[in-house]
């Protein structure tokens, strides 16, 4: 049908004739084939490309920032808002820009709020797991399932505005006593935005991440290995304290690392939770602590992101950005030795 | 405490118990154990139904929000810039800008996803390169959509892309449209694609692959009309998770698409002059009218926060269908194969 169709247009042609057609045909099969992994190939190289292309762009971008301060970039010292008003208001030719940057504020809240997250989410986490995959009866399983997948898909801004309309303002007229606000109030402000209510959402983000990984390593544990423990006369907590949860430990480090890594990239929810204020909160000051505002490196982005055109700004919310790059790629790098122990057994995490 | 003999007598002795762990549940009564394992035990269950209360009750609470603040003249007017809720307009806009964006950012994510799954699972030649794939897709999943939003900000600015987005008088590249903000958006949906395509096409056993070859078939044609057909729900709900990461996402928006109050085209032509332009979805909608914003209107952010989760709560349905057929096509996808070709 084809050959009739098309023989119009391939007699005007010089190689002309259904046989040459034939032989370019059969010949195609082959580099048909060629072409086709070829062009996939390029494709997936071209994701490469561009990935590759970010993580070098986002570094130089950022050096010169770094190149300034040295290694005191991450070091304390001054307060971060007016380092960052200092850029803005300075002189806006090239070779004359301020770069004073000490961002170990930012860094310690983004320690502390992801650390605490992590190491909370955990322990919810496990026992949320162990619960979905031992004790809870199918019809509670059926409800706690799509639970925790939608826990997973609500968006970050959801999260942040609940935090700052509903929770917040409960802890600040509940929990935060007046006399504790005026002991502090020449430092920082304490409001119902703070490190313990970021802290807090956080974990609930993170939590669903966790428990999926968990959830899915468990149900890979070998049946007869816990077999083996209940005809012993172990009970069933025993059981997957002792031997479905050792066997999962590499699922659980890297769930834990993947929810690091997700805690750190979250700028939206902390931007808004957070109380916005560049402090860094002292665990020495006691219950104090807990209500004092914290600011993450990534919220700083989104935060300053109006002023990027201004160079000295941009640079420095590159060297932020790189920061970030570069802890994301050395947790993925952790998860993956994470999973290693995990392939004796074959099990996949 | 006496039931446990009862049950273990009741059981004959003689037959040997099918399942030992089935036998062992029964006589396992919590009431025996040690007090700390039924502390553990206890924790369990709080920490399970802890969870279901929780969300339930932020799910209520964005539903009584959302219902009080909600009415159809909002859904179909533009927002206006007014220093009073009453008169800052309806969510028109960022409801159009959200599901353009998602529209533009999964029309991108899932033929470079599934191009990408096919190769990484049928090609994978040279290894070296197909693991590079691998870790950068993985990286990308992990990466913040920040610093994503942040390299197209660098990435679109230059002029030989300057045709996705506008130019200003003095020849610089605003680099902010929808365009530029659907192909990032492209980027944060991709890994989930990958991932689900490509476990449902490790899932097919050879012998699948092997028969089409048998058949003469040429490799391009058993990906084309075997492979490609029998993951098509994986595909799906891959699209499906992507495009709920893509609705929930605020970052690019803010860095990439301006974050305006009302679609702003760019140029004459109509369509063309939206998607070069700059615009605001619900998310940054929902941002910049919470106390953390400019806007600081409570009733239009719990409005577009009700709208943004009623989106996320049909796509995560949605997800759940195409997943359970994914697993139950396990075998369906082999009688298809069957009595097809």
């Amino acid at each position: 049908m084809f050959e009739s169709s098309n023989a119009p247009r391939s007699s005007g042609s010089p190689s002309g004739g259904s046989g040459a057609r034939l032989r370019l045909f059969g010949g195609g099969a082959a580099a048909a084939e060629r072409r086709g992994e070829l062009a996939l190939g390029a494709v997936a190289v071209g994701v490469l490309a561009v990935i590759g292309a970010m993580a070098v762009t986002v570094l130089v971008k950022g050096w010169p920032s770094f190149a300034h301060n040295g290694l005191a970039w991450f070091g304390s010292g001054g307060d971060v808002t007016s380092q960052l008003g200092a850029m803005i208001n300075g002189p806006k030719t090239p070779g004359h820009y301020v770069y004073h940057f000490r961002a170990w504020p930012l860094i310690w809240g983004t320690l502390l709020t992801t650390g605490m997250a992590v190491l909370l989410g955990m322990i919810v986490s496990i026992f949320a797991a162990v619960f979905i995959v031992e004790f809870a009866p199918s019809r509670v399983r059926a409800v706690i399932d799509p639970v925790i997948r939608l826990l997973a898909g609500v968006p970050s801004v959801v999260y942040g505005l609940i935090g700052i309309l509903a929770i917040a303002p409960w802890v600040e007229h509940n929990l935060i006593s007046r006399e504790r606000k005026r002991s502090v109030e020449y430092v920082v402000q304490l409001t119902g935005a703070n490190v313990s209510v970021a802290t807090l959402i956080l974990t609930l983000m993170i939590v669903p991440i966790m428990v999926a990984i968990v959830v899915s390593a468990l149900e890979t544990v070998p049946r007869s290995w816990i077999e083996g423990s209940a005809a012993l006369g172990v009970n069933r907590w025993r059981t997957t304290w002792r031997v479905s949860l050792r066997t999962v430990r590499p699922a659980i480090v890297a769930a834990a690392v993947l929810a690091t890594a997700r805690a750190l990239g979250e700028a939206i929810m902390l931007a808004m939770v957070s109380g916005g204020v560049p402090f860094a909160p002292n665990p020495l000051d006691g219950t104090t602590f807990f209500f004092e505002p914290v600011r993450t490196l990534a919220s700083t982005i989104i935060a300053y992101i109006d002023s990027v055109e201004v160079v000295p700004v941009g640079q420095t919310l590159y060297a932020i950005g790189a920061v970030l790059l570069f802890s994301c790629g050395l947790l993925s790098l952790a998860s993956w030795a994470a999973k290693q122990p995990m392939k004796r057994y074959g099990i996949r995490a | 405490m006496s039931r446990a003999p009862l049950t273990a007598s009741a059981s004959p002795p003689l037959a040997p118990p099918a399942g030992a762990i089935l036998a062992g549940r029964r006589r396992d009564r919590v009431g025996s154990w040690p007090l700390l394992d039924r502390l553990a035990f206890g924790l369990c269950w709080a920490v399970g139904v802890g969870l279901c209360v929780v969300t339930l009750a932020m799910v209520g609470f964005m539903l009584v929000k959302g219902v009080s603040y909600l009415s159809l003249s909002l859904l179909v007017t533009h927002p206006n810039a007014a220093p009073d809720q009453a008169r800052s307009g309806g969510i028109l806009d960022p409801i159009e800008g959200t599901l353009l964006l998602t529209a533009i950012g999964i029309a991108i994510a899932a033929p470079l996803g599934v191009a990408v799954a096919v190769w990484l699972s049928e090609h994978k030649r040279p290894a070296w390169l197909a693991r590079a794939v691998e870790s950068s897709i993985e990286m990308i999943a992990g990466a913040p959509s920040v610093l994503l939003a942040f390299f197209g900000l660098i990435l679109f600015a230059r002029p030989a892309l300057a045709f996705l987005s506008q130019t200003s008088a003095g020849g610089s590249v605003f680099g902010k449209s929808f365009l530029t903000a659907g192909a990032i958006m492209s980027l944060i949906a991709l890994p989930l694609v990958v991932a689900s395509t490509r476990e449902a096409l490790t899932q097919i056993p050879s012998h699948a692959r092997e028969a089409s070859y048998a058949l003469g078939k040429t490799k391009v044609t058993t990906i084309r009309r075997v492979l490609l057909p029998s993951v098509r729900s994986n595909i799906a709900s891959g699209m499906t998770l992507g495009m709920g990461r893509i609705i929930g996402d605020t970052a690019i928006v803010v860095i990439l698409l301006g974050a305006t109050l009302r679609l702003e085209g760019a140029g004459a032509t109509p369509l063309l002059s939206t998607l070069r332009g700059t615009g605001v979805t619900l998310t940054s909608y929902v941002l910049s009218n919470s106390p953390a914003g400019e806007g600081n209107a409570h009733e239009k952010a719990y409005a577009a926060a009700f709208v943004l989760l009623v989106l996320v709560l049909v796509l995560n349905v949605l997800a759940l269908r195409f997943g359970s057929a994914g697993t139950n096509g396990g075998g369906r996808w082999w009688r298809r194969l069957a009595w097809t070709r």
